[in-house]
């Protein structure tokens, strides 16, 4: 019996997980748009905030990261196409591929493992130290104050960032791809942009809306449920940045089955 | 004089964690100026009591009303509104981390009124001043010592000038000097600023020191709530092993013991 017990407990505890993140995100949407009729205004000022430091602080990392991945897909690209003569298809292949599906899902691992952890761990230290049943007890939504700021500065900078990751792989794939092509850089990206779609950029930013929500929720009700001290907190954290990269895939693949067929 | 009104009434309170009961239907009334004392052994239920009091608890079964609001019915609007009227001194304080310790005092200041930046500023300050940490406003939480920590906390409660103020555990983890000067603090409190005060403690000194009236609670049961000279009085033999620091004596039940033992749901 005890293996359908642990599985019976386990879908219990998941099933609950969800309905808790449901149920954050319903409440920080609700405090954004309402808060002020219930005496709960949403600050722009820690909006803000949340934006500079998942977004501004997270631009070295991401144009670094986004141009090597760019190098990289150049290079492959050019190895593979090389054995049926077809290089000039590297600039249709790399456009494609980044703006689908690279640009959007480096940025958000990249921004689970930066944001969405140290949303886990701020909330968690505060849970373990009662700040925020002090912020409660000031008559302070915890999910006002902590939630719904890092939810909006998520939803408004992770597709933001995509785009820019987008753009500065391709720029990397043309820097190493024009050479072998024996055209410019400038006219690899003027190429480039002939044969995108508004479709294609499309479809990575409405991934990366929906990983934001992922991250932020994955990392904020992980924060709320620690408990267990110090160790609770690093188990958290963990736990939300291997929570985040499993859904932001898992969701990847939806996404890209339903989009492509 | 007019009969003083109950500031906290909780009647038949009952708490749950799990399957293990920790309230026992616990009944409790705390009147307008006074400053009352939970005082318990570990276990005995007092934090329980107080995060109830605290509206972080729903009561599963049973009632809380503070300022004559049942906070298990209030809406959140009626909610917020018990809740800018009461202080909490958190056991750690519970400063925040981010904010430097004049932004702490000041948080709920900003929050809540509408008051511009030069008054908050003397308004926290003017409490700060009131705990003796004037001068400290711009240190971080984790600059202070334990003793500073609690009263810079004692500070952000009492900015709003609550009627009803809560403490938890003052003197724990304070040198007895501090924790003596702590103790001064809220008596001075309660003078000044006319504020109904419910600590919670388990130090017998300091509660004998500044309570009013003394409540003592034992495994989820209230054993009796009285002035200082009753309870230091009180045959009941529960008081008087906590009075006299005496271990208890643990009856065994065997059963009970056995299907502790060998139960695998535990």
């Amino acid at each position: 019996m005890a293996p359908v017990v642990a599985l019976g407990r386990a879908t219990v505890s998941a099933v609950a997980g969800v309905g808790y993140a449901g149920m954050l995100l319903y409440e920080s949407l609700y405090i954004a748009v309402f808060g002020w009729r219930v005496g709960q205004p949403l600050r722009v000022r820690s909006v803000f905030e949340q934006m500079r430091q998942i977004g501004v602080d997270a631009l070295p990392i991401v144009i670094l990261l986004a141009l090597t991945i760019g190098i990289m897909l150049g290079i492959q690209f050019i190895a593979a196409m090389a054995d049926f003569g077809a290089q000039s298809q590297v600039v249709v292949a790399v456009a494609k591929s980044v703006t689908r599906e690279f640009g959007a899902l480096i940025t958000a691992i990249l921004v689970a493992g930066r944001s969405g952890s140290a949303l886990a761990a701020r909330i968690g230290s505060m849970q373990v130290s009662q700040e925020v049943d002090a912020l409660a007890t000031m008559g302070i939504e915890p999910v006002r104050y902590l939630a719904a700021p890092a939810l909006l500065g998520m939803i408004v900078m992770l597709p933001a960032l995509t785009i820019l990751a987008d753009t500065v792989a391709i720029v990397g794939a043309a820097l190493y791809c024009s050479p072998q092509l024996n055209v410019t850089p400038a006219a690899y990206l003027l190429q480039t942009l002939s044969l995108l779609t508004t479709g294609d950029v499309y479809q990575g930013v409405a991934k990366s809306f929906v990983f934001a929500v992922l991250i932020t929720l994955i990392g904020v009700s992980t924060g709320f449920s620690v408990s267990g001290g110090a160790e609770g907190v690093g188990r958290a954290t963990t736990r939300s940045v291997v929570l985040s990269i499993c859904y932001i895939i898992i969701a990847d693949a939806i996404f890209s089955f339903f989009l492509n067929r | 004089m007019n009969a003083p009104v109950p500031l906290i009434e909780v009647e038949k309170l009952e708490a749950w964690y799990g399957r293990r009961r920790i309230l026992h239907g616990v009944d409790f009334q705390v009147n307008a100026g006074e400053i009352r004392v939970i005082m318990g052994g570990s276990g005995s239920g007092k934090s329980t009591l107080l995060r109830h009091l605290l509206g972080l608890h729903k009561p599963r079964s049973g009632s809380v009303r503070l300022l004559g609001v049942d906070i298990g019915q209030a809406s959140e609007r009626e909610m917020l509104d018990v809740r800018k009227q009461i202080g909490v001194s958190f056991q750690g304080g519970a400063l925040l981390t981010s904010l430097s310790v004049g932004d702490n005092v000041a948080l709920p200041l900003r929050e809540h009124t509408t008051q511009d930046e030069n008054t908050i500023r003397i308004m926290s300050r003017l409490k700060l001043e009131v705990v003796n940490l004037g001068g400290f406003h711009d240190l971080m939480p984790s600059q202070l010592s334990g003793g500073m920590i609690k009263r810079a906390a004692l500070a952000r409660a009492i900015v709003m000038d609550p009627k009803l103020l809560f403490f938890d555990e003052p003197s724990a983890g304070l040198d007895p000097v501090v924790s003596a000067e702590l103790d001064e603090l809220i008596l001075r409190l309660r003078d000044a600023l006319r504020m109904t005060i419910v600590v919670v403690t388990h130090e017998l000194e300091s509660a004998f020191k500044i309570a009013d009236t003394i409540t003592v609670l034992d495994q989820g049961n209230i054993l009796m709530t009285g002035t200082v000279d009753a309870v230091r009085h009180a045959e009941n033999e529960r008081i008087q092993d906590l009075l006299n620091r005496r271990p208890r004596e643990i009856q065994v039940d065997a059963d009970a013991y056995l299907k502790r033992l060998t139960e695998e749901e535990a």
